[in-house]
């Protein structure tokens, strides 16, 4: 214990003396939450809408006045019929359609429900669900204020059906968020725990630690409860930073979002502990690390949507931890779903904990 | 008569901070001669070395090599010297004949003269077999001669030479310094560092640092006359242990 | 026998780097493998602290076999590897303490075994490791190799790149550790001069061991006619030694050259040889051998 206990200690020592591994671990995971940050926010402001009516009556007026007033919206004009406010979309006269159908205010009236339908521009994902998003908190918050006025409880329910033209996959909700954090973790348990590790090798330490009576499995923990730690601290910080500084709600259960990130941690901490036994520099460690992240950014999901690969892209996808981590962290900070949704993710995400962590433990050497 | 100098150094120091790696050395050295430079670990000798060949600034003092100030003309200074660190010398997975391309290359020797030196080269070293084999095969003390002989390939006026036998074995060390005799006799100056003492005796003039400072400078035989001393061992020792600093 | 190894074997993919070597270590004795790098020096080592699995032979150190018993025998050495291998980020007391803690001790409890040598850089204990000098380093290592009061020690090359008064002293603190308190050492060397400070050493070349012994006796038995000799003309004399028949070799030694003979050689007959040359105050002495000549010669033969 004592053993672990200052081994521990060192690798602090290590990170805590070394301004670079500092800058990777500690900042940069901040300024590509702000960087991302400056762009959502910089983009969804002026969202020209137009506005297929077919109701004409004051409830759908009030609904338009609240968008026209907002100022994230404004109207840009109305049509006449869907085909026509398409033709606007596609001209790029408008970057959002929405249609409000014939028996709009009656449906609400009797099932406290009316669904609102919603076209965007979808050639650009992250704005796409910037503006999806907003728009949704439009119609919520113009529901609550029906609902306040009539006194009726339940509250008025207006549901948002959205399509993405042009790129019809596209999800209503921040990309961004889960993806960087499927990839920050993995960047930082995977490449800096291998880094650390190899180091010692090239510096010539492990030899004397390997010498030593200090069985492999403390030097391993040792080297990887750093790095956890590190990471749950950026875990915490990109929370805080996409509910405060992007307003980026959290819909779902915070346990269950921490418990299916530690899974996770686990898988990229095993891959950087299977790197290190692979290779012998630092350098190569790296490279090797950067090579599990640039699979992560294009088949996780983060930038382009897995539905609409090809199949054989998909089955590739479902290989990568991070696919199932963004997916399970979509579904549980923003549709706000109940844990047994991300069974699926979890379970697999479990499944490949097990068997990374039993592999690289086997394969790293008590020798050299 | 008027001597040549190829190094010149006066008043050249270095400082760290507040350390001073490097106090005030002035020396001279002769052209063709093998000068020895000695001196206990952070004694400041790198330093010295690094400053003479260009790569690093002096604080106060200056020198020149070859004719030119290390400081203001680092550029020509380094066309006309050659060096060989233990560490680094040569590309381990290029052929002995690559190496040599390459190192003509850089200094800008034509294809024709690197073609017909890499010959000479191959046979005096009896390395003809050797030719394409990749350098990282080569045993350690073959490595080091064809570095050598790689440091001189460009005929520089002046050869540094820092720890060139460190770990070599005593059969291939001394053939390695009947090349240096070699080089010397062809009118190459070679300034050289070593912890082996006997080859403090193969030098025609010998300088020991201690504490950033020369404090003996002089042929082997004068010096051991004057610290009456019966080796360049004795010589050492009894200069090392008037050192203050221990630590660099 | 405290180490004790038997026809070991190791090949990497393209060196056989130890070829069948036996030795045997004496509790309390220094053991010297002298030779120059690559002849298998840090192979052995590596084995013998349970870092390398042998291609075949068998080696045992404290009575434990290296493959069978690792985890035994990594409590019972101090291993100080051939290049410096301390955390150079961290302070010397910080890697003094990292090591007593691997190890399962305290400074404390081992203090009076590294006093000596620790005392040296006690003042410097809040600098960096990476900021020491070479003699210093070494120090360091010695004191993190020793501090859990291991049965042998092992050092690979712990003066390599070291200044003579620094190694002069690295060996002074070793007798005392062999003296006090009878800590077996197993140590390699580049330097020939290094041999006679040992009990036994081993000549090592090309993966194999040229002799085995003390190193009065391996002197003792050099068999060979060796003068020194020296003229005037220094440079040109190493030319003309090689011309004269009877010479066999020719090597210089600091200010002479030692020159091997035939058995009838005559001093007499040398002189006037490199007199006819031109040479003049021609000194020729018949020399008893040191380590290295013996290196030398065993190695020629060796190779021939």
């Amino acid at each position: 214990m004592n053993q672990l206990r200052s081994f521990i200690l060192k690798e602090f020592r290590h990170i805590f003396r070394d301004v670079r591994t500092m800058l990777i671990l500690l900042v940069l995971p901040v300024v590509m939450v702000l960087l991302f940050g400056y762009v959502i926010t910089t983009e969804v402001k002026d969202i020209r809408m137009v506005v297929v009516d077919f109701s004409h009556d004051d409830v759908t007026q009030q609904l338009c006045e609240r968008f026209s007033s907002n100022h994230y919206f404004h109207l840009v004009g109305s049509a006449d019929n869907v085909s026509q406010a398409t033709h606007m979309l596609e001209n790029g006269e408008a970057d959002v359609v929405m249609v409000l159908a014939e028996n709009f205010a009656q449906q609400l009236g009797h099932s406290r429900e009316a669904s609102v339908q919603l076209l965007i521009d979808g050639s650009e994902p992250n704005q796409a669900s910037a503006r999806t998003a907003y728009a949704q908190q439009v119609l919520t918050s113009i529901a609550q204020e029906f609902s306040a006025t009539l006194g009726i409880e339940p509250q008025f329910q207006i549901i948002p059906v959205t399509h993405a033209l042009f790129n019809p996959h596209l999800r209503s909700e921040y990309n961004f968020v889960p993806g960087n954090m499927g990839m920050i973790l993995l960047l930082i348990c995977a490449m800096m725990t291998s880094v650390s590790i190899v180091r010692e090798k090239e510096m010539g330490t492990m030899e004397v630690l390997l010498a030593s009576p200090l069985p492999p499995l403390v030097i391993i923990i040792a080297k990887l409860i750093p790095y956890l730690v590190i990471s749950i601290i950026n875990l915490v910080t990109i929370l805080i930073l996409s509910k405060y500084l992007l307003g980026l709600p959290f819909a779902g259960s915070l346990p269950a979002f921490m418990g299916i990130s530690m899974i996770y941690l686990i898988v990229s901490l095993a891959l950087g502990l299977l790197i290190s036994t692979l290779v012998r520099t630092q350098l190569a460690a790296m490279i090797l690390s950067l090579l599990l992240i640039v699979p992560t950014i294009y088949f996780s999901g983060m930038t382009f949507p897995i539905e609409s690969m090809p199949t054989l892209y998909q089955h590739v996808a479902s290989l990568i931890p991070a696919r199932w981590y963004v997916s399970a962290v979509r579904k549980l900070m923003i549709q706000g779903v109940e844990v047994q949704h991300v069974m699926h993710e979890t379970a697999i995400l479990a499944i490949m904990a097990v068997v990374l962590v039993s592999v690289s433990l086997a394969t790293f050497k008590k020798r050299l | 008569m008027k001597e040549n100098y190829v190094i010149e150094a006066a008043g050249l120091t270095k400082q760290f901070g507040t350390f001073v790696a490097c106090d005030h050395v002035t020396f001279k050295v002769h052209e063709g001669e093998i000068f020895g430079f000695l001196g206990a670990n952070g004694a400041g000798k790198t330093t010295a070395m690094r400053m003479l060949c260009g790569l690093s600034v002096p604080s106060a003092g200056h020198a020149t090599v070859a004719g030119y100030d290390v400081y203001h003309q680092a550029d020509q200074v380094k066309k006309n010297i050659g060096y060989m660190s233990q560490k680094f010398s040569l590309y381990d997975d290029l052929t002995v004949a690559e190496n040599l391309r390459l190192f003509g290359g850089i200094y800008g020797m034509s294809r024709r003269q690197i073609k017909e030196k890499t010959a000479i080269l191959l046979q005096e070293l009896g390395f003809e077999n050797e030719r394409d084999t990749m350098v990282r095969s080569l045993p350690l003390g073959w490595k080091q001669k064809l570095a050598f002989s790689l440091a001189i390939f460009h005929e520089p006026k002046i050869v540094f030479l820092d720890e060139p036998t460190g770990g070599v074995d005593p059969i291939t060390r001394r053939q390695f310094w009947e090349l240096i005799y070699r080089a010397a006799d062809r009118g190459i100056t070679v300034f050289v560092t070593t912890h082996y003492m006997d080859e403090a005796e193969y030098c025609d003039r010998v300088s020991i640092m201690v504490d950033g400072q020369i404090r003996a400078l002089d042929t082997p035989a004068e010096l051991k006359r004057t610290f009456e001393a019966e080796n360049m061992y004795e010589v050492f020792l009894s200069l090392a242990r008037t050192a203050i600093r221990t630590d660099s | 026998m405290i180490v004790s190894v038997h026809n070991l074997k190791k090949r990497y993919r393209r060196v056989q780097a130890l070829r069948e070597v036996s030795f045997d270590v004496n509790e309390g004795e220094i053991f010297g493998l002298i030779g120059p790098d690559g002849a298998g020096k840090t192979t052995l080592f590596r084995i013998l602290a349970t870092l390398l699995l042998p291609d075949g032979g068998t080696a045992s150190v404290d009575w434990l076999d290296v493959v069978r018993d690792y985890k035994a025998i990594r409590r019972r050495i101090g291993y100080m590897p051939g290049r410096f291998s301390l955390y150079q980020d961290l302070t010397v007391e910080e890697n003094l303490q990292f090591f007593a803690t691997t190890f399962g001790t305290t400074i404390q409890e081992n203090y009076h075994l590294i006093k000596d040598i620790y005392q040296h850089i006690e003042r410097f204990k809040t600098r960096k490791a990476g900021q020491l000098s070479g003699g210093m380093k070494q120090k360091l290592a010695l004191s993190c190799a020793l501090i859990h009061a291991p049965r042998v020690l092992f050092l690979d090359e712990p003066t390599t790149g070291v200044d003579p008064v620094s190694r002069k002293e690295f060996w002074e603190m070793l007798h005392h550790l062999q003296h006090d308190y009878g800590i077996t050492i197993v140590v390699s060397t580049p330097y020939m001069d290094e041999a006679m400070k040992c009990d036994r050493i081993a000549l090592m070349q090309d993966g194999q061991f040229l002799q085995i012994d003390t190193p009065q006796a391996i002197i003792a038995g050099y068999e060979r006619n060796l003068w020194s000799v020296s003229s005037d003309h220094m440079h040109q004399l190493l030319g003309h030694l090689r011309q004269w028949p009877q010479a066999t070799s020719v090597f210089s030694f600091g200010v002479t050259y030692h020159v091997t003979v035939s058995p009838d050689a005559d001093a007499n007959r040398l002189r006037n040889f490199l007199a006819q040359k031109g040479h003049q105050h021609i000194d020729i002495n018949p020399i008893s051998a040191s380590i290295e000549d013996a290196f030398m010669a065993l190695s020629t033969t060796r190779q021939g």
